[in-house]
């Protein structure tokens, strides 16, 4: 479903992903670790189409086609989500407006009946529900206001509602106490399906323990150094990061 | 006593005008030496030049090198053509003036003996005289105002309105100026009083707009007199035609803990002045001035607000947001005054600004003159473009560009429109906006 080969990318002149390798799969979830600074985020940021990056080579493929030469919104609608690490304040636009703007653009795109207000706030009340959200965060501006925790939570619900094929969450378990993690946690696997893949991207250990990752990729300095199953990640939280990146295993894994 | 004669530049056909109203004749005879004392002002005033401080950047040469009159009687307009301004069933009293003429076959007046008044000023000076003798111009600076002046030497009528102590009026009471094709350019003085006793509460629209008119000129004043512990909405719609001059001046004088919201929602005219001039004159009083104004094309609209704040433990807020697109322009000045006796003042500020071209102009300019020394002033102003975080964020979830602009656009304005509490009005100026907002039709599915 997703194949990124050989990934560079810059920003303002400054390498930050040096090769980047990596497929995802329908049905997988992929955990990518990684220290502060090792580009994470930044990977995150290239596959939603964020503005300011440039990719000097290499290529993404989604469905088979050059996921790049997409608008963000035509990524959206083709099924990508990012869940933001810093969900946006968005005051005086209310959340219930734009999960409508967004649900019907999705809809249009692959062929569905666009849903009138009535239906698509029925919609959103029954996701909210399954989420233990509270709805009263629909009725305010979108995030406006929110917690912490409500925000990563709204991305979550966001994420219910547009049920994407490939999502992608950038640290959602930062900052989140352990029942706002484990709700989030409980959304993102409740959403797992054979046709959809995962990406996990994360600084801790911790929420692989909630969500449980079929495989786990290390991300030291803009390359992948060592894949392996969900042991990696316990295998990482006890020897650290210097340890992944001190010997390059995954150089095999690459090629 | 005649009025002193030197015209400055201009005012020569205001003063030929005013001559020919027999000195300013008109109405009862206490209203007389005010007519001629205001005369004689706006006479040695003259118009306003750039090298005025508050008139820094508004040019007012297009309006002072054009001859303006009275306009003459008789345009008809229909109830159907007012349709679209009117708030059918959701409205307590409904006063429409049509070229400065009040006409009540068009309004819904209110009066009741000893009760509520909504009723054109005229009327008001057989059912209130001793009211309006209180209030009118008593409050108004038109010794330093050279538009408050003008309008109160020919003062000739508007919307009076009043809610006597400890009665509600829930539903709006709306007033609507109507500006129509004249022969020649019209000039208009509405005038507006506004009277809330004790304890009283109420809400009134002052709506301008234009079914015909081109280019004319209101010069609109309202004084509002808010009693102890009263409650009052007040709104400002102004949709003039795109080459209209307007120039509107609302002046509030508040008492002890008297609660007074004035909204401004300006899409409408040329050249636009917009003065708001509270005065917190009892402790506990509180005042919201809240407004949106959204130029385009070569509209230049100017907001001028004076908050003064004379008595002990008074709040103030200030919201003002604008966008301007095409070649607009537009000016916010908010100058807050404390008062040496204004201990404990808690004044708040804020002015936003969305330039959605790089043509569009605007100048923002906070001061704060405070004599008292335990008092919180804030101010802050930003002109700017929208955020790419947030157009990102939106487009992330698949919105397309445009409508996430629109959106966004549209949540700017919204935060202004959230403050003003009578719905239907709300859910108007909404639409107002909405239509205006650049591809502001994507909008109206996500109602």
């Amino acid at each position: 479903m997703l194949e990124i080969k050989n990934l560079h990318v810059s920003v303002e002149g400054k390498k930050i992903l040096k090769g980047l390798n990596l497929t995802v799969n329908a049905g997988e979830v992929h955990s990518i670790m990684g220290p502060n600074g090792s580009g994470k985020s930044t990977l995150a940021s290239v596959l939603a189409g964020r503005a300011g990056y440039e990719i000097t080579e290499g290529e993404v493929l989604y469905k088979g086609q050059d996921l790049l030469e997409l608008e963000p919104e035509e990524r959206a609608c083709e099924g990508v989500f990012l869940a933001f690490q810093y969900p946006v304040e968005i005051p005086g636009v209310g959340s219930i407006q734009f999960l409508t703007a967004a649900l019907n653009a999705v809809r249009q795109h692959r062929g569905l009946e666009e849903l009138d207000a009535l239906d698509a706030l029925r919609l959103f009340k029954e996701k909210v529900k399954a989420l233990q959200v509270s709805d009263e965060l629909l009725g305010r501006s979108v995030n406006e206001g929110f917690s912490g925790g409500e925000k990563k939570k709204n991305e979550i619900f966001q994420m219910a509602v547009l049920e994407p094929t490939l999502a992608i969450l950038d640290e959602t378990d930062s900052g989140l106490d352990i029942d706002a993690l484990r709700i989030v946690a409980e959304g993102v696997n409740a959403l797992r399906s054979p046709e959809r893949g995962f990406l996990v991207i994360t600084h801790y250990q911790r929420l692989l323990d909630y969500i449980v990752p079929d495989f786990v990729h290390v991300l030291v300095d803009g390359r992948i150094v060592r894949s392996g199953d969900k042991q990696l990640a316990l295998h990482l939280e006890e020897y650290g990061y210097a340890w992944a990146g001190e010997r390059e295993p995954a150089k095999a894994a690459e090629k | 006593m005649t009025p002193k004669v030197e015209a400055g530049k201009g005012l020569e056909i205001y003063i030929e005008q005013f001559k020919r109203l027999e000195n300013g004749a008109g109405g009862p005879e206490w209203l007389r030496p005010v007519r001629q004392a205001a005369m004689a002002r706006s006479s040695e005033l003259g118009f306003p030049t750039v090298r005025d401080e508050d008139w820094k950047f508004t040019n007012l040469a297009p309006l002072s090198k054009k001859a303006f009159a009275p306009a003459a009687g008789g345009a008809k307009v229909s109830l159907e053509e007012l349709g679209g301004f009117v708030f059918r069933g959701q409205e307590s009293a409904r006063l429409v003036f049509v070229n400065g003429r009040y006409e009540p076959e068009l309004s819904d007046s209110c009066a009741q003996p000893g009760g509520v008044l909504a009723c054109s000023l005229r009327q008001s000076l057989e059912l209130q005289p001793e009211l309006v003798k209180l209030h009118l111009a008593k409050y108004l600076d038109y010794e330093h105002d050279f538009f408050a002046a003008l309008n109160t030497a020919f003062v000739e009528d508007g919307g009076f309105v009043y809610v006597p102590d400890r009665v509600v009026v829930e539903r709006p009471i709306h007033l609507i100026y109507v500006s129509t094709e004249t022969p020649t350019p019209a000039v208009t003085y509405p005038r507006n009083l506004i009277i809330v006793g004790e304890a009283g509460e109420g809400a009134v629209v002052e709506e301008y707009v234009s079914l015909g008119g081109e280019e004319y000129f209101t010069n609109a004043v309202t004084e509002i007199v808010a009693g102890p512990s009263s409650v009052l909405e007040h709104y400002r719609v102004q949709r003039e035609s795109r080459r209209a001059f307007n120039v509107g001046t609302v002046r509030i004088q508040q008492s002890r803990s008297s609660n007074v919201s004035t909204h401004g929602i300006h899409l409408g005219g040329g050249l636009v002045r917009n003065n708001v001039h509270p005065v917190l004159a009892g402790e506990g009083a509180e005042c919201l001035i809240n407004g949106v104004f959204l130029p385009a094309g070569k509209q230049h609209m100017d907001n001028f607000m004076r908050v003064e704040h004379v008595s002990p433990h008074c709040d103030s807020r200030q919201f003002y947001n604008g966008i301007l697109n095409d070649s607009a322009s537009g000016v916010f000045s908010g100058r807050i005054i404390v008062h040496n006796e204004a201990q404990k003042t808690d004044a708040k500020q804020t002015n936003r600004n969305l330039l959605l071209t790089d043509e569009a102009q605007m100048d923002s300019k906070p001061q704060l003159e405070i004599y008292a020394d335990d008092v919180k002033c804030t101010h802050g102003a930003t002109i700017g473009q929208l955020e790419d975080d947030a157009i990102f964020y939106l487009r992330a979830r698949g919105v397309p560009e445009d409508t996430a602009r629109t959106l966004l656009l549209f949540g700017f304005a919204g935060e202004n429109l959230e403050r003003m509490r009578q719905a239907p009005i709300r859910d108007y100026v909404e639409n107002l906006v909405t239509e205006w907002l650049p591809h502001g039709e994507v909008l109206k599915k996500l109602r």
